[in-house]
């Protein structure tokens, strides 16, 4: 984007650069913020939900409450309404994985001193979205055999039959192309837009507050400041959702696969 | 005199169309929690699956010209 808000040239409006900062070291290229960021977030989730499971009791602490309360809205609310009772607990680890994990490293973005959504370079959604695919279309195969499975995507009963060459190239586009594409995009545009979201609205404030003598832009800069405020707890909310969203699509995959016909 | 650039007109007019697809959902959405307050749970889970999938469009659109560069 060319041209700058103000026609003195002084605000530079934050660009793409800002989700690639520059690694620790010259020599280690892998080695930076996003990488870091990724890790601790295993961490923070191994140490919080062992933490929360150590020594189950019958009235539980605060702390096995909450990782009871996350581990159960996942279970029911996205496994069992989903893919439906007869087969979901075999998913309900890796939709609780995903769900945990893509929730944490959204959070880091409205996180104060971390600031930073890994989830804002399209390699990681990439890579969750992959192994999204890998596992419905393996799941399908098993449960329903190679052909059958292919058959039962593309071949969609109650069809008028001059539909098919049409339909049938969409259908298996869908489940092998389009499915995965979209849940890593959504992913990722999300968090690359918030972040720049946040990031436009937090320097526009900074600047029109402190470098503007102009008492009017002194004023739209508090505004903006308060905007700022109410646009971090919007990206808390989108944080919360596309977890959600990324674990329930993952189970309405799942959910298609593992129950024959649509 | 006025300065800039349109390109960012252009998603807010594929915007639109994503736009309205959200709104048909909810508004559903709320018209089905009003006559069956009950089934609210089953209501959201599909209410939020049809918005995800109307969403990827203006998504994709909001996407398109960092990798169609």
């Amino acid at each position: 984007m060319s041209g700058h808000v103000l026609t003195d040239g002084g605000y530079t409006p934050p660009s793409t650069h800002e989700v690639f900062p520059p690694p620790f070291f010259e020599q280690v290229p892998w080695l930076d913020k996003p990488f870091l960021l990724v890790c601790l977030s295993v961490v923070i989730l191994v140490g919080f939900f062992g933490a929360a499971v150590r020594r189950p009791a019958m009235v539980p602490s605060r702390l096995q409450f909450t990782g009871e309360l996350i581990y159960s809205f996942v279970r029911n609310g996205i496994g069992r309404d989903v893919i439906g009772s007869a087969n979901y607990q075999r998913f309900v680890p890796f939709l609780f994985a995903l769900f945990t994990f893509i929730l944490v490293n959204n959070l880091y973005e409205i996180t104060p001193l971390i600031s930073f959504p890994p989830m804002s370079h399209i390699a990681f959604p990439m890579v969750l979205a992959l192994i999204v695919l890998v596992v419905y279309n393996v799941v399908g195969i098993r449960q329903q055999g190679f052909v059958n499975y292919f058959k039962n995507v593309m071949f969609i009963p109650g069809v008028p039959k001059f539909v098919y060459p049409i339909l049938s190239p969409i259908e298996l586009l869908t489940i092998l192309v389009v499915r995965p594409f979209t849940l890593a995009v959504r992913l990722f545009a999300n968090m690359f837009a918030g972040h720049m979201l946040l990031l436009v609205f937090m320097t526009g404030a900074e600047y029109m507050l402190i470098e503007v003598a102009n008492p009017a832009l002194k004023a739209a800069g508090l505004l903006t400041g308060v905007v700022a405020i109410v646009m971090t707890f919007f990206e808390l909310f989108v944080a919360v959702f596309q977890a959600y969203i990324f674990a329930l699509l993952t189970a309405l995959y799942i959910g298609g696969a593992v129950n024959e016909g649509h | 005199m006025l300065e800039g650039n349109l390109t960012p007109v252009t998603f807010g007019l594929a915007a639109i169309g994503s736009g309205i697809g959200a709104g048909l959902v909810f508004a559903a959405f709320i018209t089905g929690i009003a006559r069956q307050p009950e089934a609210l749970n089953v209501l959201r889970t599909w209410a939020f699956t049809a918005f995800a999938l109307i969403e990827a469009l203006a998504l994709i659109g909001l996407v398109a010209p960092f990798f169609l560069k």
